[in-house]
């Protein structure tokens, strides 16, 4: 099994898998590789151990995969897709990405058999060999394109005798798109203000409150899934008020993304739903607007 | 004649030291500022740039030392305006009070302590650089007239526009003068949340189509609104947004809610798209792109708390 790209995510599965399963982990620094062959990976947290897992920046290896999970960021499946082609021999693939479109990126590289997922799990990349465990939330997988349930069904025990969370699902569009909803909107509001996720998002106390905005991105989310034929597994606005009543304070990846001056996942989450809604015909307005912002943020980098 | 500018920043500096030029009028400052108020009473109060002026003011941080005035000149804060005028409100109890702040609401809170207040929108602009001296940037007209609801006499309004246009400080005096101050507040509206949540220049906000359709949409809100109240605009604010992203013009210009935010000092977002977001709910006109950049920006000042 080999796990590309080394963030919290691919660094979860790959400590975690490696207690069940040859796995290597693909990385894009020798120093990290490098970091993970000598030390393992230490997680803490949720969970406390250290496994070792191989760690690679050499993609020749793939050959043997059974299966590739693609744990990068979404702006770097393309170049991890292409690392596949012509290497992954009889495997299959899975994405894991957050947003929309990493499927079908992968699947213009090879007709692999893949599983679509999305994962609640998070954490914190302490170093390169550490890394936080500390929402223990499901993983949720199914087939994209025609491959079997049984290969989703078998991926989810493994992962789940790994010790994470996950869960097969013939058809995961319902709950990827609530996840998707939330994530656009949170991830959005928290790169834009600065601010956690924490209760500020579900204020409605007064007018100016923030919830107010949260609510309606995710009513106009709502209205976009339903126009594009989703029925959503949870209610995105209930994630949110129990979110912020676990008073974790979650940082979202945007938001660090925008205070290290990094680019961010904005066109494959937010973009992907202002997208949808303009295919659909569907008017998003805030959802539109919250867009804009986060693009014109990454725009004042330069 | 007397005048009293409450609240001594820059635009406060600007009528102050200008009003002082005149021989038929005394003129007083209150400020919290100590340094401020000692170096103007020391050596005056100086302005630099658009123009080179000393006036002799008598500052105070001590509003029980203000005489009565004829005439106040608010150019605090929005934020302050109730805590400025609440201390001040005795020397005007026979005077004119005038707003010369940005946004709106602020007549709304000078009514509440004093009976004659004036309306006023002002385009001349500054900063402090130095205890008594404020660098003068732009000079600009300015318009003044009775606040409707709790109005002054048209008599007084236009000697007070009269006084200041005998300054140096060009003022008109109208019978309605909520044109220029909606013109003003859209402009502002529409741009300086945009550029304070990218931190992206005047310019570059204007040149991203994206952001510049958003701006779009905040002002038709703005204008959607004045319209309910009858407000006639004196100037559409989207050639004047296109204008002023001119290179020769504000291109590269900061808004001042970003060069709040880059300080992290708060801003005046309540008397801006809260303002106008609250005059909407008063008429009953929806304004979401108003209420959501002022969630936004509520919520970037939330953030400060906690790190």
């Amino acid at each position: 099994m080999w796990v590309i790209g080394g963030g919290v995510i691919g660094s979860l599965f790959a400590a975690h898998l490696a207690r069940v399963a040859d796995v290597t982990l693909l990385c894009r620094r020798p120093e990290h590789a490098a970091a993970v062959s000598e030390n393992g990976i230490r997680v803490s947290g949720r969970a406390d151990f250290v496994a070792r897992p191989r760690a690679s920046t050499d993609p020749a290896g793939l050959t043997d995969a059974g299966l590739a999970i693609v744990a990068t960021k979404a702006n770097d499946v393309e170049p991890a897709a292409a690392q596949l082609e012509g290497r992954l021999g009889d495997g299959s693939v899975m994405t894991v990405q957050n947003g929309l479109g990493a499927e079908e990126v992968v699947r213009s590289h090879g007709a692999w058999p893949q599983l679509s997922a999305v994962t609640f799990m998070s954490g914190t990349k302490l170093a390169d060999d550490h890394v936080e465990y500390v929402l223990d939330t499901p993983t949720w997988l199914a087939p994209y394109d025609g491959a079997p349930l049984d290969l989703a069904e078998r991926t989810a025990t493994l992962i789940v005798e790994s010790g994470l969370k996950a869960e097969a699902m013939p058809d995961l569009e319902p709950a990827r798109w609530s996840k998707l909803i939330f994530n656009a909107t949170v991830n959005s509001v928290a790169a834009l203000t600065g601010l956690p996720h924490d209760y500020h998002f579900a204020e409605l106390d007064r007018p100016t409150d923030l919830g107010h905005l949260v609510r309606g991105l995710m009513d106009e989310g709502k209205q976009i899934a339903r126009a594009a034929g989703i029925s959503l597994r949870e209610d995105p606005w209930e994630m949110n008020v129990l979110a912020t009543q676990r008073g974790s304070r979650h940082y979202p990846s945007m938001l660090e993304d925008v205070e290290a001056r990094r680019p961010t996942e904005v066109d494959f989450i937010t973009g992907a739903l202002v997208r949808e809604a303009e295919r659909c015909g569907v008017e998003a307005p805030l959802m539109t607007a919250v867009y804009r912002l986060v693009k014109g943020r990454e725009a004042s980098y330069q | 004649m007397r005048a009293t500018i409450v609240g001594c920043g820059a635009v406060g500096s600007l009528f102050a030291a200008n009003l002082a030029q005149l021989d038929d009028l005394e003129v007083w400052a209150f400020d919290l500022d100590r340094e401020h108020v000692a170096a103007i009473n020391e050596h005056g109060l100086r302005l630099s740039g658009a123009g080179e002026v000393v006036g002799k003011v008598q500052a105070t941080t001590d509003p029980a030392e203000l005489p009565p005035s004829d005439f106040g000149i608010v150019a605090t804060k929005c934020m302050h305006t109730a805590a400025a005028i609440e201390a001040t409100a005795r020397a005007f109890a026979d005077g004119a009070v005038c707003s010369v702040q940005n946004g709106v609401g602020n007549e709304e809170v000078l009514a509440e302590h004093v009976e004659r207040v004036i309306r006023g929108t002002t385009f001349p602009a500054g900063r402090i650089i130095g205890p008594g001296h404020v660098q003068w940037d732009v000079k600009g007209d300015t318009t003044i007239g009775p606040f409707e609801p709790s109005p002054a006499a048209m008599a007084d309004v236009e000697r007070l526009a009269d006084a200041c246009t005998r300054a140096g400080m060009p003022t008109k005096a109208v019978e309605d003068a909520r044109g220029p101050q909606w013109r003003k507040l859209i402009f502002n509206a529409a741009t300086n949340p945009i550029g304070a949540l990218t931190g992206l220049t005047h310019g570059r906000v204007v040149e991203d189509a994206g952001l510049r359709r958003l701006v779009s949409g905040l002002v038709d809100e703005g204008k959607a609104v004045a319209a309910m109240q009858g407000i006639e605009l004196d100037a559409d604010p989207e050639e004047l947004i296109d204008h002023a992203a001119r290179p020769d013009v504000a291109y590269d210009h900061k808004a001042s809610m970003l060069q709040d935010v880059e300080a992290r000092r708060p801003t005046e977002i309540d008397y801006l798209n809260g303002g106008v977001s609250r005059f909407g709910r008063e008429q009953g006109v929806p304004t979401p792109l108003n209420d959501a950049v002022t969630a936004l920006i509520k919520g970037l000042e939330a953030s400060w708390a906690q790190t």
